[in-house]
C-alpha cells in the first residue's frame, strides 16, 4: 500500500531580526525542523513525542503550510504539497484537518457552535444547502458525543472536554483522511483525556483516518499509536513501532523519556531504573556540533562532538553513533559522579 | 454513545438558544447604575433634538419683533411669549435654535463615528491581519496623516470651498477614522495569534472571510466602545470649528455655534443664550461618556 503521506527531509527555518538590525543584515536563522521523515499511511497514528520547544507543533504546521517549510512532503505519492501555491493547496485543507490544543482558544467564543462546526463544510462544500449542513452539523455532534440541541450554545458555556470534542466535529465534517492532532488532551483532566482518546480511537476506527498525534506525555502516545517519532531539538531521535520504542529503546534520550514516565505501583516505581538527563535543552539557534543531544547525554563521548549520527535502518531509525540500552556500569558511574 | 455525566446534566437543562456572549454583556451594562443614566440622559437629548420642533411655539427662522432690541428685558425664558429659551440677539426663538443646533451637533458626532468605524476598522484589521510590509506601509501612511494638523486642514478646507454642512461632515470623516485604525490594529494583532484563527486558516477560509468572520467580530466590543467616545469627540471638534466662526452657516446652527453666540452676549445679561446651548451640550457630552464606559465594564469584564 502506497503511504498517505510521504515526508522527505523536511526543514522549517525562522529568520530572527533582533531589533537594530539594518533591512540588509543577514537574519539569522532558529532551524525548528531539521531534515524530519517519515511515512504514514491510510487509517494508521504516528505519535510524536518531545519536550516543549522541540519542534512538534512546528513540524505540524509545517506539513499544511501554516509556516514556510522546505523539503518534500507528498500526498498519496503524488503531490508535493510544499510545491503548491495558497490557491492550490485548499482543496488539500479539507483533506488535511488540524485539533488544537488549547479546546476553548480554538473556538471562536462569538460563533455558535453550528456555525464553528459548519465552517469547513461552508468553506469547501459551499454548494451545500443551509438545511442539508445543519443536519450534516447535529450528526456530527451526535457522533463525537454532544447533544444536538446545543447547537445554538457559545463555546462558553461548555467545558473543556465538551469544547475538544467540538473542535473533533468541525475537524471532521468534511471527511479529511488525515487529521493532525497538536496536543489536543494535554490541557484536559486526566479523565477527559481518556474519554478524548477513546473517541479518537473509535472514530478513527469507523472512518478510516490517518493520524498524526502530537503530545508530550509517552504514555498517551503509547495508547494511540501504530509508531513513535521522537524529536529534540527539531530532529528525530528515534522512530519506530510502538512496541519496538517501548520495550526496547535504543537512544538515550527516549530511555531518559521512557524512565521519566511515572509507574503507578511504589514498589516498581521504587525499583526503577532512572536514566539521568541533566540541564536544559540547548537553543536552537546556536545547536551544538555533532549530535544535538550530546549535552545532556550520559552516554556522551568524544566523537558525539564530531559525527552527526545519520540513521538507517527504517524499521526502528536511532540517531546515535552509540545505541543501545544502557548498562549497569554506565547507570552507577553516573549516579556516582 | 454513550453519554458522560458531564452531558447528562446538560441534557437536563433546556438546550435551547445559548447566551451568547452579547447577551452576558448587555446584562452587565443595565446593571450599571451610571450607564444606564448615561443612556437615559441621551434619550432624553435625542428626543429633545428629534420631537421638540413640536413643541415650539416658533419656528427657527421667525423674528420676534416684540422682543427686538429689548432682548435683555423681554428675550428672557418664559412660557407665555412661548420662547422656553427666551430668544437670541435677533429675537429668534432660542428653543427651536437649541433643537436644531442639537441635530446638527448629534449628526456631525454620527456620521464622524460611523465613518471612523467602518474605515477605521477595515483599515486597521486589514493592516494587522496582513502584518509585514503590508502593515508598515498602510500604518506609516497614518502616522503621517495623523502628523498633518487636521483643524488646519478643515479650515482651509472649508475657506476653500465655502461653509457647508457637507464638508464639515467630510473634514470630521477624513480625520477620525486614523486613531481607531490604530486601536484596530493593535486589537488585530493580538486576536490573530489566538487559535480560532489559526484554525480557520488551517481550514483554508479566505483571508478576507477571516477578517470578516473572525476578526472584526471580537473586536467589535472595542469598536463600540471607542465609537461612543469619539462622538463626542468629533461634536467637540464641530463646536470649536463653529466656535470660529467657520463651522456651519446660518441659517443652518449647532451647538457649539450657539454656544458661540451666547458668549458673545453674556456682556449684556443675556445669560439665557449660553446657558441653555450648553446645557445640552454638557448634557450629550455626559451621556455619551457614560455610556462609553459602561459599555468598556460590560464588554470587557476583566478589566474591571
Amino acid at each position: 500500500m502506497s503511504p498517505l503521506l510521504s515526508v522527505r527531509d523536511l526543514h522549517v527555518k525562522f529568520p530572527i531580526t533582533r531589533a537594530g538590525d539594518m533591512p540588509w543584515t543577514k537574519p539569522r536563522f532558529l532551524h525548528a525542523v531539521n531534515g524530519v521523515s517519515f511515512d504514514l499511511e491510510p487509517g494508521k497514528t504516528l505519535g510524536v513525542v518531545g519536550e516543549s520547544g522541540c519542534g512538534k507543533s512546528t513540524l505540524a504546521r509545517g506539513l499544511i503550510q501554516m509556516v514556510p517549510a522546505t523539503g518534500q512532503v507528498k500526498w498519496r505519492g503524488e503531490t508535493d504539497l510544499l510545491s503548491l501555491s495558497p490557491r492550490q493547496i485548499k482543496p488539500y485543507r479539507s483533506e488535511i484537518q488540524m485539533v488544537f490544543q488549547d479546546p476553548l482558544a480554538s473556538l471562536n467564543p462569538r460563533m455558535t457552535l453550528g456555525q464553528i462546526i459548519a465552517e469547513p463544510l461552508r468553506t469547501h462544500r459551499p454548494e451545500v444547502s443551509g438545511k442539508e449542513r445543519r443536519a450534516r452539523v447535529a450528526q456530527m455532534m451526535e457522533r463525537v458525543g454532544l447533544l444536538p440541541q446545543m447547537i445554538n450554545r457559545y463555546p462558553h458555556e461548555f467545558s473543556g472536554g465538551q469544547c475538544q470534542r467540538i473542535g473533533i466535529a468541525r475537524a471532521l465534517i468534511v471527511e479529511p483522511k488525515l487529521l493532525i492532532c497538536d496536543e489536543p488532551v494535554s490541557a484536559l483532566d486526566v479523565s477527559i483525556q481518556a474519554q478524548v482518546i477513546e473517541l479518537l480511537k473509535e472514530l478513527q476506527r469507523d472512518l478510516g483516518l490517518a493520524m498524526i498525534f502530537i503530545a508530550h506525555d509517552l504514555s498517551v502516545v503509547k495508547n494511540i499509536s501504530d509508531e513513535v517519532m521522537v524529536l529534540y531539538l527539531g530532529r528525530v531521535m528515534e522512530k519506530a513501532p510502538k512496541a519496538l520504542l517501548y520495550d526496547n529503546p535504543q537512544h538515550p534520550y527516549t530511555q531518559a523519556l521512557l524512565s521519566a514516565v511515572p509507574i503507578p505501583d511504589p514498589v516498581a516505581e521504587r525499583a526503577k531504573q532512572i536514566v539521568p538527563m541533566t540541564g536544559d535543552m540547548p537553543s536552537p539557534m546556536n545547536p551544538p556540533s555533532g549530535c544535538v543531544f550530546r549535552g545532556r547525554c550520559p552516554r556522551a563521548q568524544a566523537d558525539c562532538a564530531e559525527v552527526v549520527p545519520q540513521p538507517d535502518d527504517d524499521l526502528h531509525r536511532v540517531a546515535c553513533i552509540h545505541p543501545g540500552p544502557m548498562r549497569d556500569s554506565e547507570l552507577a558511574q553516573h549516579a556516582a559522579g | 454513545m454513550v453519554m458522560t455525566s458531564e452531558q447528562r446534566v446538560e441534557a437536563t437543562e433546556i438546550a435551547g438558544k445559548g447566551r451568547s456572549p452579547w447577551a452576558d454583556a448587555r446584562r452587565r451594562f443595565f446593571r450599571n447604575k451610571a450607564a444606564l443614566m448615561g443612556l437615559v440622559i441621551l434619550g432624553f437629548v435625542v428626543a429633545f433634538a428629534l420631537f421638540g420642533n413640536s413643541l415650539a411655539q416658533w419656528s427657527n427662522e421667525e423674528l420676534d419683533y416684540n422682543v427686538m432690541g429689548q432682548i435683555v428685558e423681554l428675550g428672557g425664558p418664559s412660557i407665555e411669549s412661548g420662547h422656553y429659551f427666551g430668544t437670541d440677539d435677533l429675537g429668534r426663538d432660542l428653543f427651536a435654535r437649541t433643537v436644531q443646533g442639537t441635530q446638527i451637533s448629534l449628526a456631525v458626532g454620527l456620521v464622524g463615528a460611523l465613518i471612523a468605524c467602518i474605515v477605521g476598522t477595515l483599515y486597521g484589521a486589514v493592516a494587522g491581519y496582513f502584518g509585514g510590509r503590508t502593515d508598515s506601509i498602510m500604518m506609516r501612511l497614518v502616522d503621517i496623516f495623523m502628523a498633518v494638523p487636521y483643524m488646519f486642514v478643515l479650515i482651509l478646507l472649508l475657506v476653500m470651498y465655502g461653509r457647508s454642512i457637507t464638508i464639515l461632515f467630510a473634514g470630521v470623516g477624513l480625520i477620525s477614522w486614523m486613531e481607531m485604525a490604530r486601536i484596530v490594529r493593535g486589537q488585530t494583532l493580538t486576536i490573530k495569534g489566538r487559535e480560532f484563527v489559526e484554525a480557520a486558516r488551517a481550514t483554508g477560509v479566505s483571508a478576507p472571510v477571516i477578517i470578516l468572520r473572525h476578526i472584526v467580530p471580537n473586536l467589535l466590543g472595542v469598536i463600540a466602545v471607542y465609537a461612543t467616545l469619539l462622538v463626542p469627540l468629533m461634536i467637540l471638534t464641530e463646536s470649536f470649528i463653529s466656535f470660529l466662526g467657520l463651522g456651519v452657516q446660518e441659517p443652518l446652527t449647532s451647538l457649539g455655534a450657539l454656544i458661540s453666540e451666547g458668549a458673545g452676549t453674556i456682556a449684556y445679561g443675556t445669560t439665557w443664550q449660553l446657558g441653555f446651548p450648553l446645557l445640552f451640550f454638557c448634557l450629550t457630552l455626559f451621556g455619551l461618556f457614560f455610556i462609553g464606559d459602561g459599555l468598556r465594564d460590560a464588554l470587557d469584564p476583566k478589566d474591571r
